[in-house]
């Protein structure tokens, strides 16, 4: 006891405590935190499991009764789109507190989970339905009409090329680049997060599937201007400007200001 | 420290050196009462100066940078007329690009880099670099020579008889001056008149004339009409008055073009429509405004910046906040688009609205102040 009492002010002490605490709390978090349910019985009716589902992933947040609280929005009458959307993209689950989901690529349910959870989901109240793939797939759309529709509702945020834009505070318009038409769908019947709605009343289904239409077209073109620089317009060409051709300007002002050898 | 200071005169304690205790010596500090001119420093000749091949050396490197220049004017002319505008080639770290576009950029550069890399290389190594001192001169002429012109003007005066024909003086004048207005009238003109474009400052075709049917709000781009019901909580409308329509019909009864001033009309007249939940406005005298002028929720607002007139589309939904893209001016739709952040100076203008018979939305009058950025004189 002495001779740790003695070695107490030894300057390694606090770092070998610091690492023994987070050791502690690590394998205490390990065994003690919820774990995602896994699927349970696939042959159950899909509401049921949905049900199930829900309750161990979502209710801590949505209410038990997907009423809300206070960390989460109530899911009366979001509709299975919105699940659809949410899950599917990887935002739903929240990982953690931020001030947008964030579109993750790893998605944490396999597709009968989360038709399962749509469906329970849906069940609570009416809500928009997962579109027809007929009208997400983008084809048929009238490509002209959609950009300019596009140009109209979605460029201000979505950016004039759909590589997405900053938003206040720390929100943003995510990219559009290789999202399923499905889900650019669903997002303009649900509005989720900071996006507003975009009912059917607003852009009917046709308007929507050439809006996707729109959004295959240009992806698919090929771009022939060599780099785009992420598609961010003014910013990042001015900060390309500003990095290489002042550092060239520097170098030419520093080899016309040398004497001759 | 104290060893740097060497006290010429006055030291206290005899071996030149002051120690910290003995206080204050006033001392010489060995500087001289004037410094002399040290002149320039003695000049460095340069290898091409004193070697005949480095000389040559650098000869050659000016003639190679000149002919690189040469090489590239011929290489654009060359792609222009030889590369087909729509080839495209892929380049490592660019990616697939116009070949046309990438030819022309490297050649233009490289010839008129030669020239300026040529020009310096060969003032730096070859032209004179002896410092010389030019000697200035008084800037005024001698008096002589200006006595001598004042009297050659009066002597041109005299005898084109300027004094004796005081009419001949006074019209000659009045012609070469009155001549200005023509160029002065045609650049007023041009302006257009001052009044009538202050007065379109203030209007667009939102405004009803007096007696005149409420306008209802039509989609944009499609220009359908908007019921009430269709707007439901959370949605947003990019919205145009359905007089653009008119507006467009009229033009082509007139024989004019179909959109002859519709840009101009549409830049004026951009509107945002929004709905909330009516309990989502601020209950003070703001909000309870922006929920007077509105529709059970639903307020239409110009989406034209009060900055400098960007289009301010960017709305979130959560937050009621409405964005511009240019320069971050945000607004609290909540609080009558009360500016919350950025540069704009005044809240976005509401346009009143309400619904028809047949439940469609109607704005029964125009936007009560100007929309779009500021001017002089909208303060008057």
């Amino acid at each position: 006891m002495n001779a740790l009492a003695a070695r107490r002010r030894h300057p390694a002490a606090i770092a070998i405590l610091l690492f023994l605490g987070l050791a502690l709390v690590g394998t205490a978090y390990s065994l003690l935190a919820p774990k995602p349910a896994q699927a349970a019985v696939a042959t159950a009716d899909d509401a049921e499991l949905g049900k199930q589902l829900f309750l161990a992933n979502c209710a801590t947040c949505h209410g038990l009764n997907a009423e809300g609280t206070k960390s989460g929005p109530t899911l009366m009458g979001v509709g299975a789109a919105s699940v659809d959307f949410q899950v599917s993209t990887g935002r739903m689950p929240l990982a953690g507190p931020n001030v947008q989901a964030p579109r993750i690529d790893t998605v944490k349910f396999t597709e009968e989970q989360i038709a399962a959870m749509a469906a329970y989901v849906a069940s609570l109240a009416p809500g928009p339905a997962i579109p027809d793939a007929k009208l997400t797939s983008g084809e048929g759309g009238d490509v002209a009409l959609g950009g300019e529709i596009y140009r109209v509702n979605c460029a201000m945020c979505h950016n004039f090329a759909g590589s997405g834009g900053a938003l206040t505070r720390g929100k943003y318009a995510p990219s559009l680049y290789g999202v399923d038409g499905k889900y650019v769908y669903e997002a303009m019947i649900t509005g989720p997060q900071s996006m507003p709605v975009f009912n059917d009343t607003n852009l009917n289904p046709e308007a929507k599937a050439s809006v996707i239409a729109y959004l295959k077209a240009t992806q698919a073109e090929p771009n022939v201007g060599g780099m785009t620089l992420g598609n961010l317009g003014p910013v990042s060409e001015g900060m390309f400007v500003w990095i290489f051709g002042l550092l060239l300007m520097i170098a030419c002002a520093f080899w016309l200001g040398q004497k001759a050898a | 420290m104290s060893d740097q200071v060497t006290p010429t005169s006055g030291s206290a304690s005899g071996a030149g050196t002051v120690s910290l205790d003995e206080g204050h010596h006033v001392g010489s500090g060995g500087l001289p009462a004037t410094f002399e001119n040290p002149g320039l420093p003695p000049h460095v000749h340069r290898a091409a100066d004193d070697d005949p091949k480095a000389a040559k050396r650098a000869e050659r490197q000016v003639a190679a940078l000149f002919t690189l220049s040469i090489l590239g004017t011929l290489g654009f002319i060359v792609s222009y007329f030889a590369i087909d505008r729509t080839t495209s080639v892929f380049l490592p770290f660019v990616g697939l690009t116009n070949l046309l576009n990438i030819m022309l950029g490297v050649c233009l550069g490289i010839a008129l880099l030669g020239i300026g890399f040529g020009a310096v290389h060969w003032a730096k190594t070859l032209m004179s670099d002896e410092e010389v001192v030019e000697e200035r001169h008084a800037i005024a002429s001698s008096d002589a020579a200006r006595a001598d012109f004042v009297g050659a003007l009066a002597a041109g005066a005299e005898s084109a008889q300027l004094a004796r024909r005081p009419l001949i003086k006074a019209t000659a004048g009045a012609a070469l001056g009155l001549f200005g207005l023509t160029l002065g009238v045609q650049l007023a003109g041009s302006m257009g008149n001052p009044t009538k474009a202050l007065e379109e400052l203030k209007q667009t075709i939102w405004d009803v004339p007096t007696g005149g049917k409420p306008i209802r709000l039509v989609r944009d781009p499609e220009l359908t009409p908007i019921k009430a019901s269709d707007v439901t909580i959370g949605s947003v409308f990019h919205v145009m008055p359905e007089t653009l329509k008119e507006l467009r019909e009229h033009n082509v009864k007139e024989g004019h073009s179909e959109w002859h001033g519709v840009l101009e009309a549409k830049a004026k007249a951009a509107v945002l429509l929004m709905r909330l939940n009516p309990s989502e406005f601020k209950d003070d005298v703001l909000g309870r405004k922006a929920r007077d002028w509105g529709f059970q929720g639903i307020v239409a607002y110009s989406k034209i910046c009060t900055h400098v007139g960007c289009p301010v589309g960017l709305y979130e939904q959560q937050t009621h906040h409405l964005l511009c893209p240019c320069h971050q001016s945000t607004f609290d739709v909540t609080r009558d688009c009360e500016v919350i952040f950025g540069p704009a100076k005044r809240p976005l203008p509401q346009l009143k609205i309400t619904v028809d018979d047949e439940g469609y939305l109607v704005a029964p009058q125009g936007f009560a102040e100007p929309v779009g950025p500021s001017y002089w004189e909208r303060l008057k």
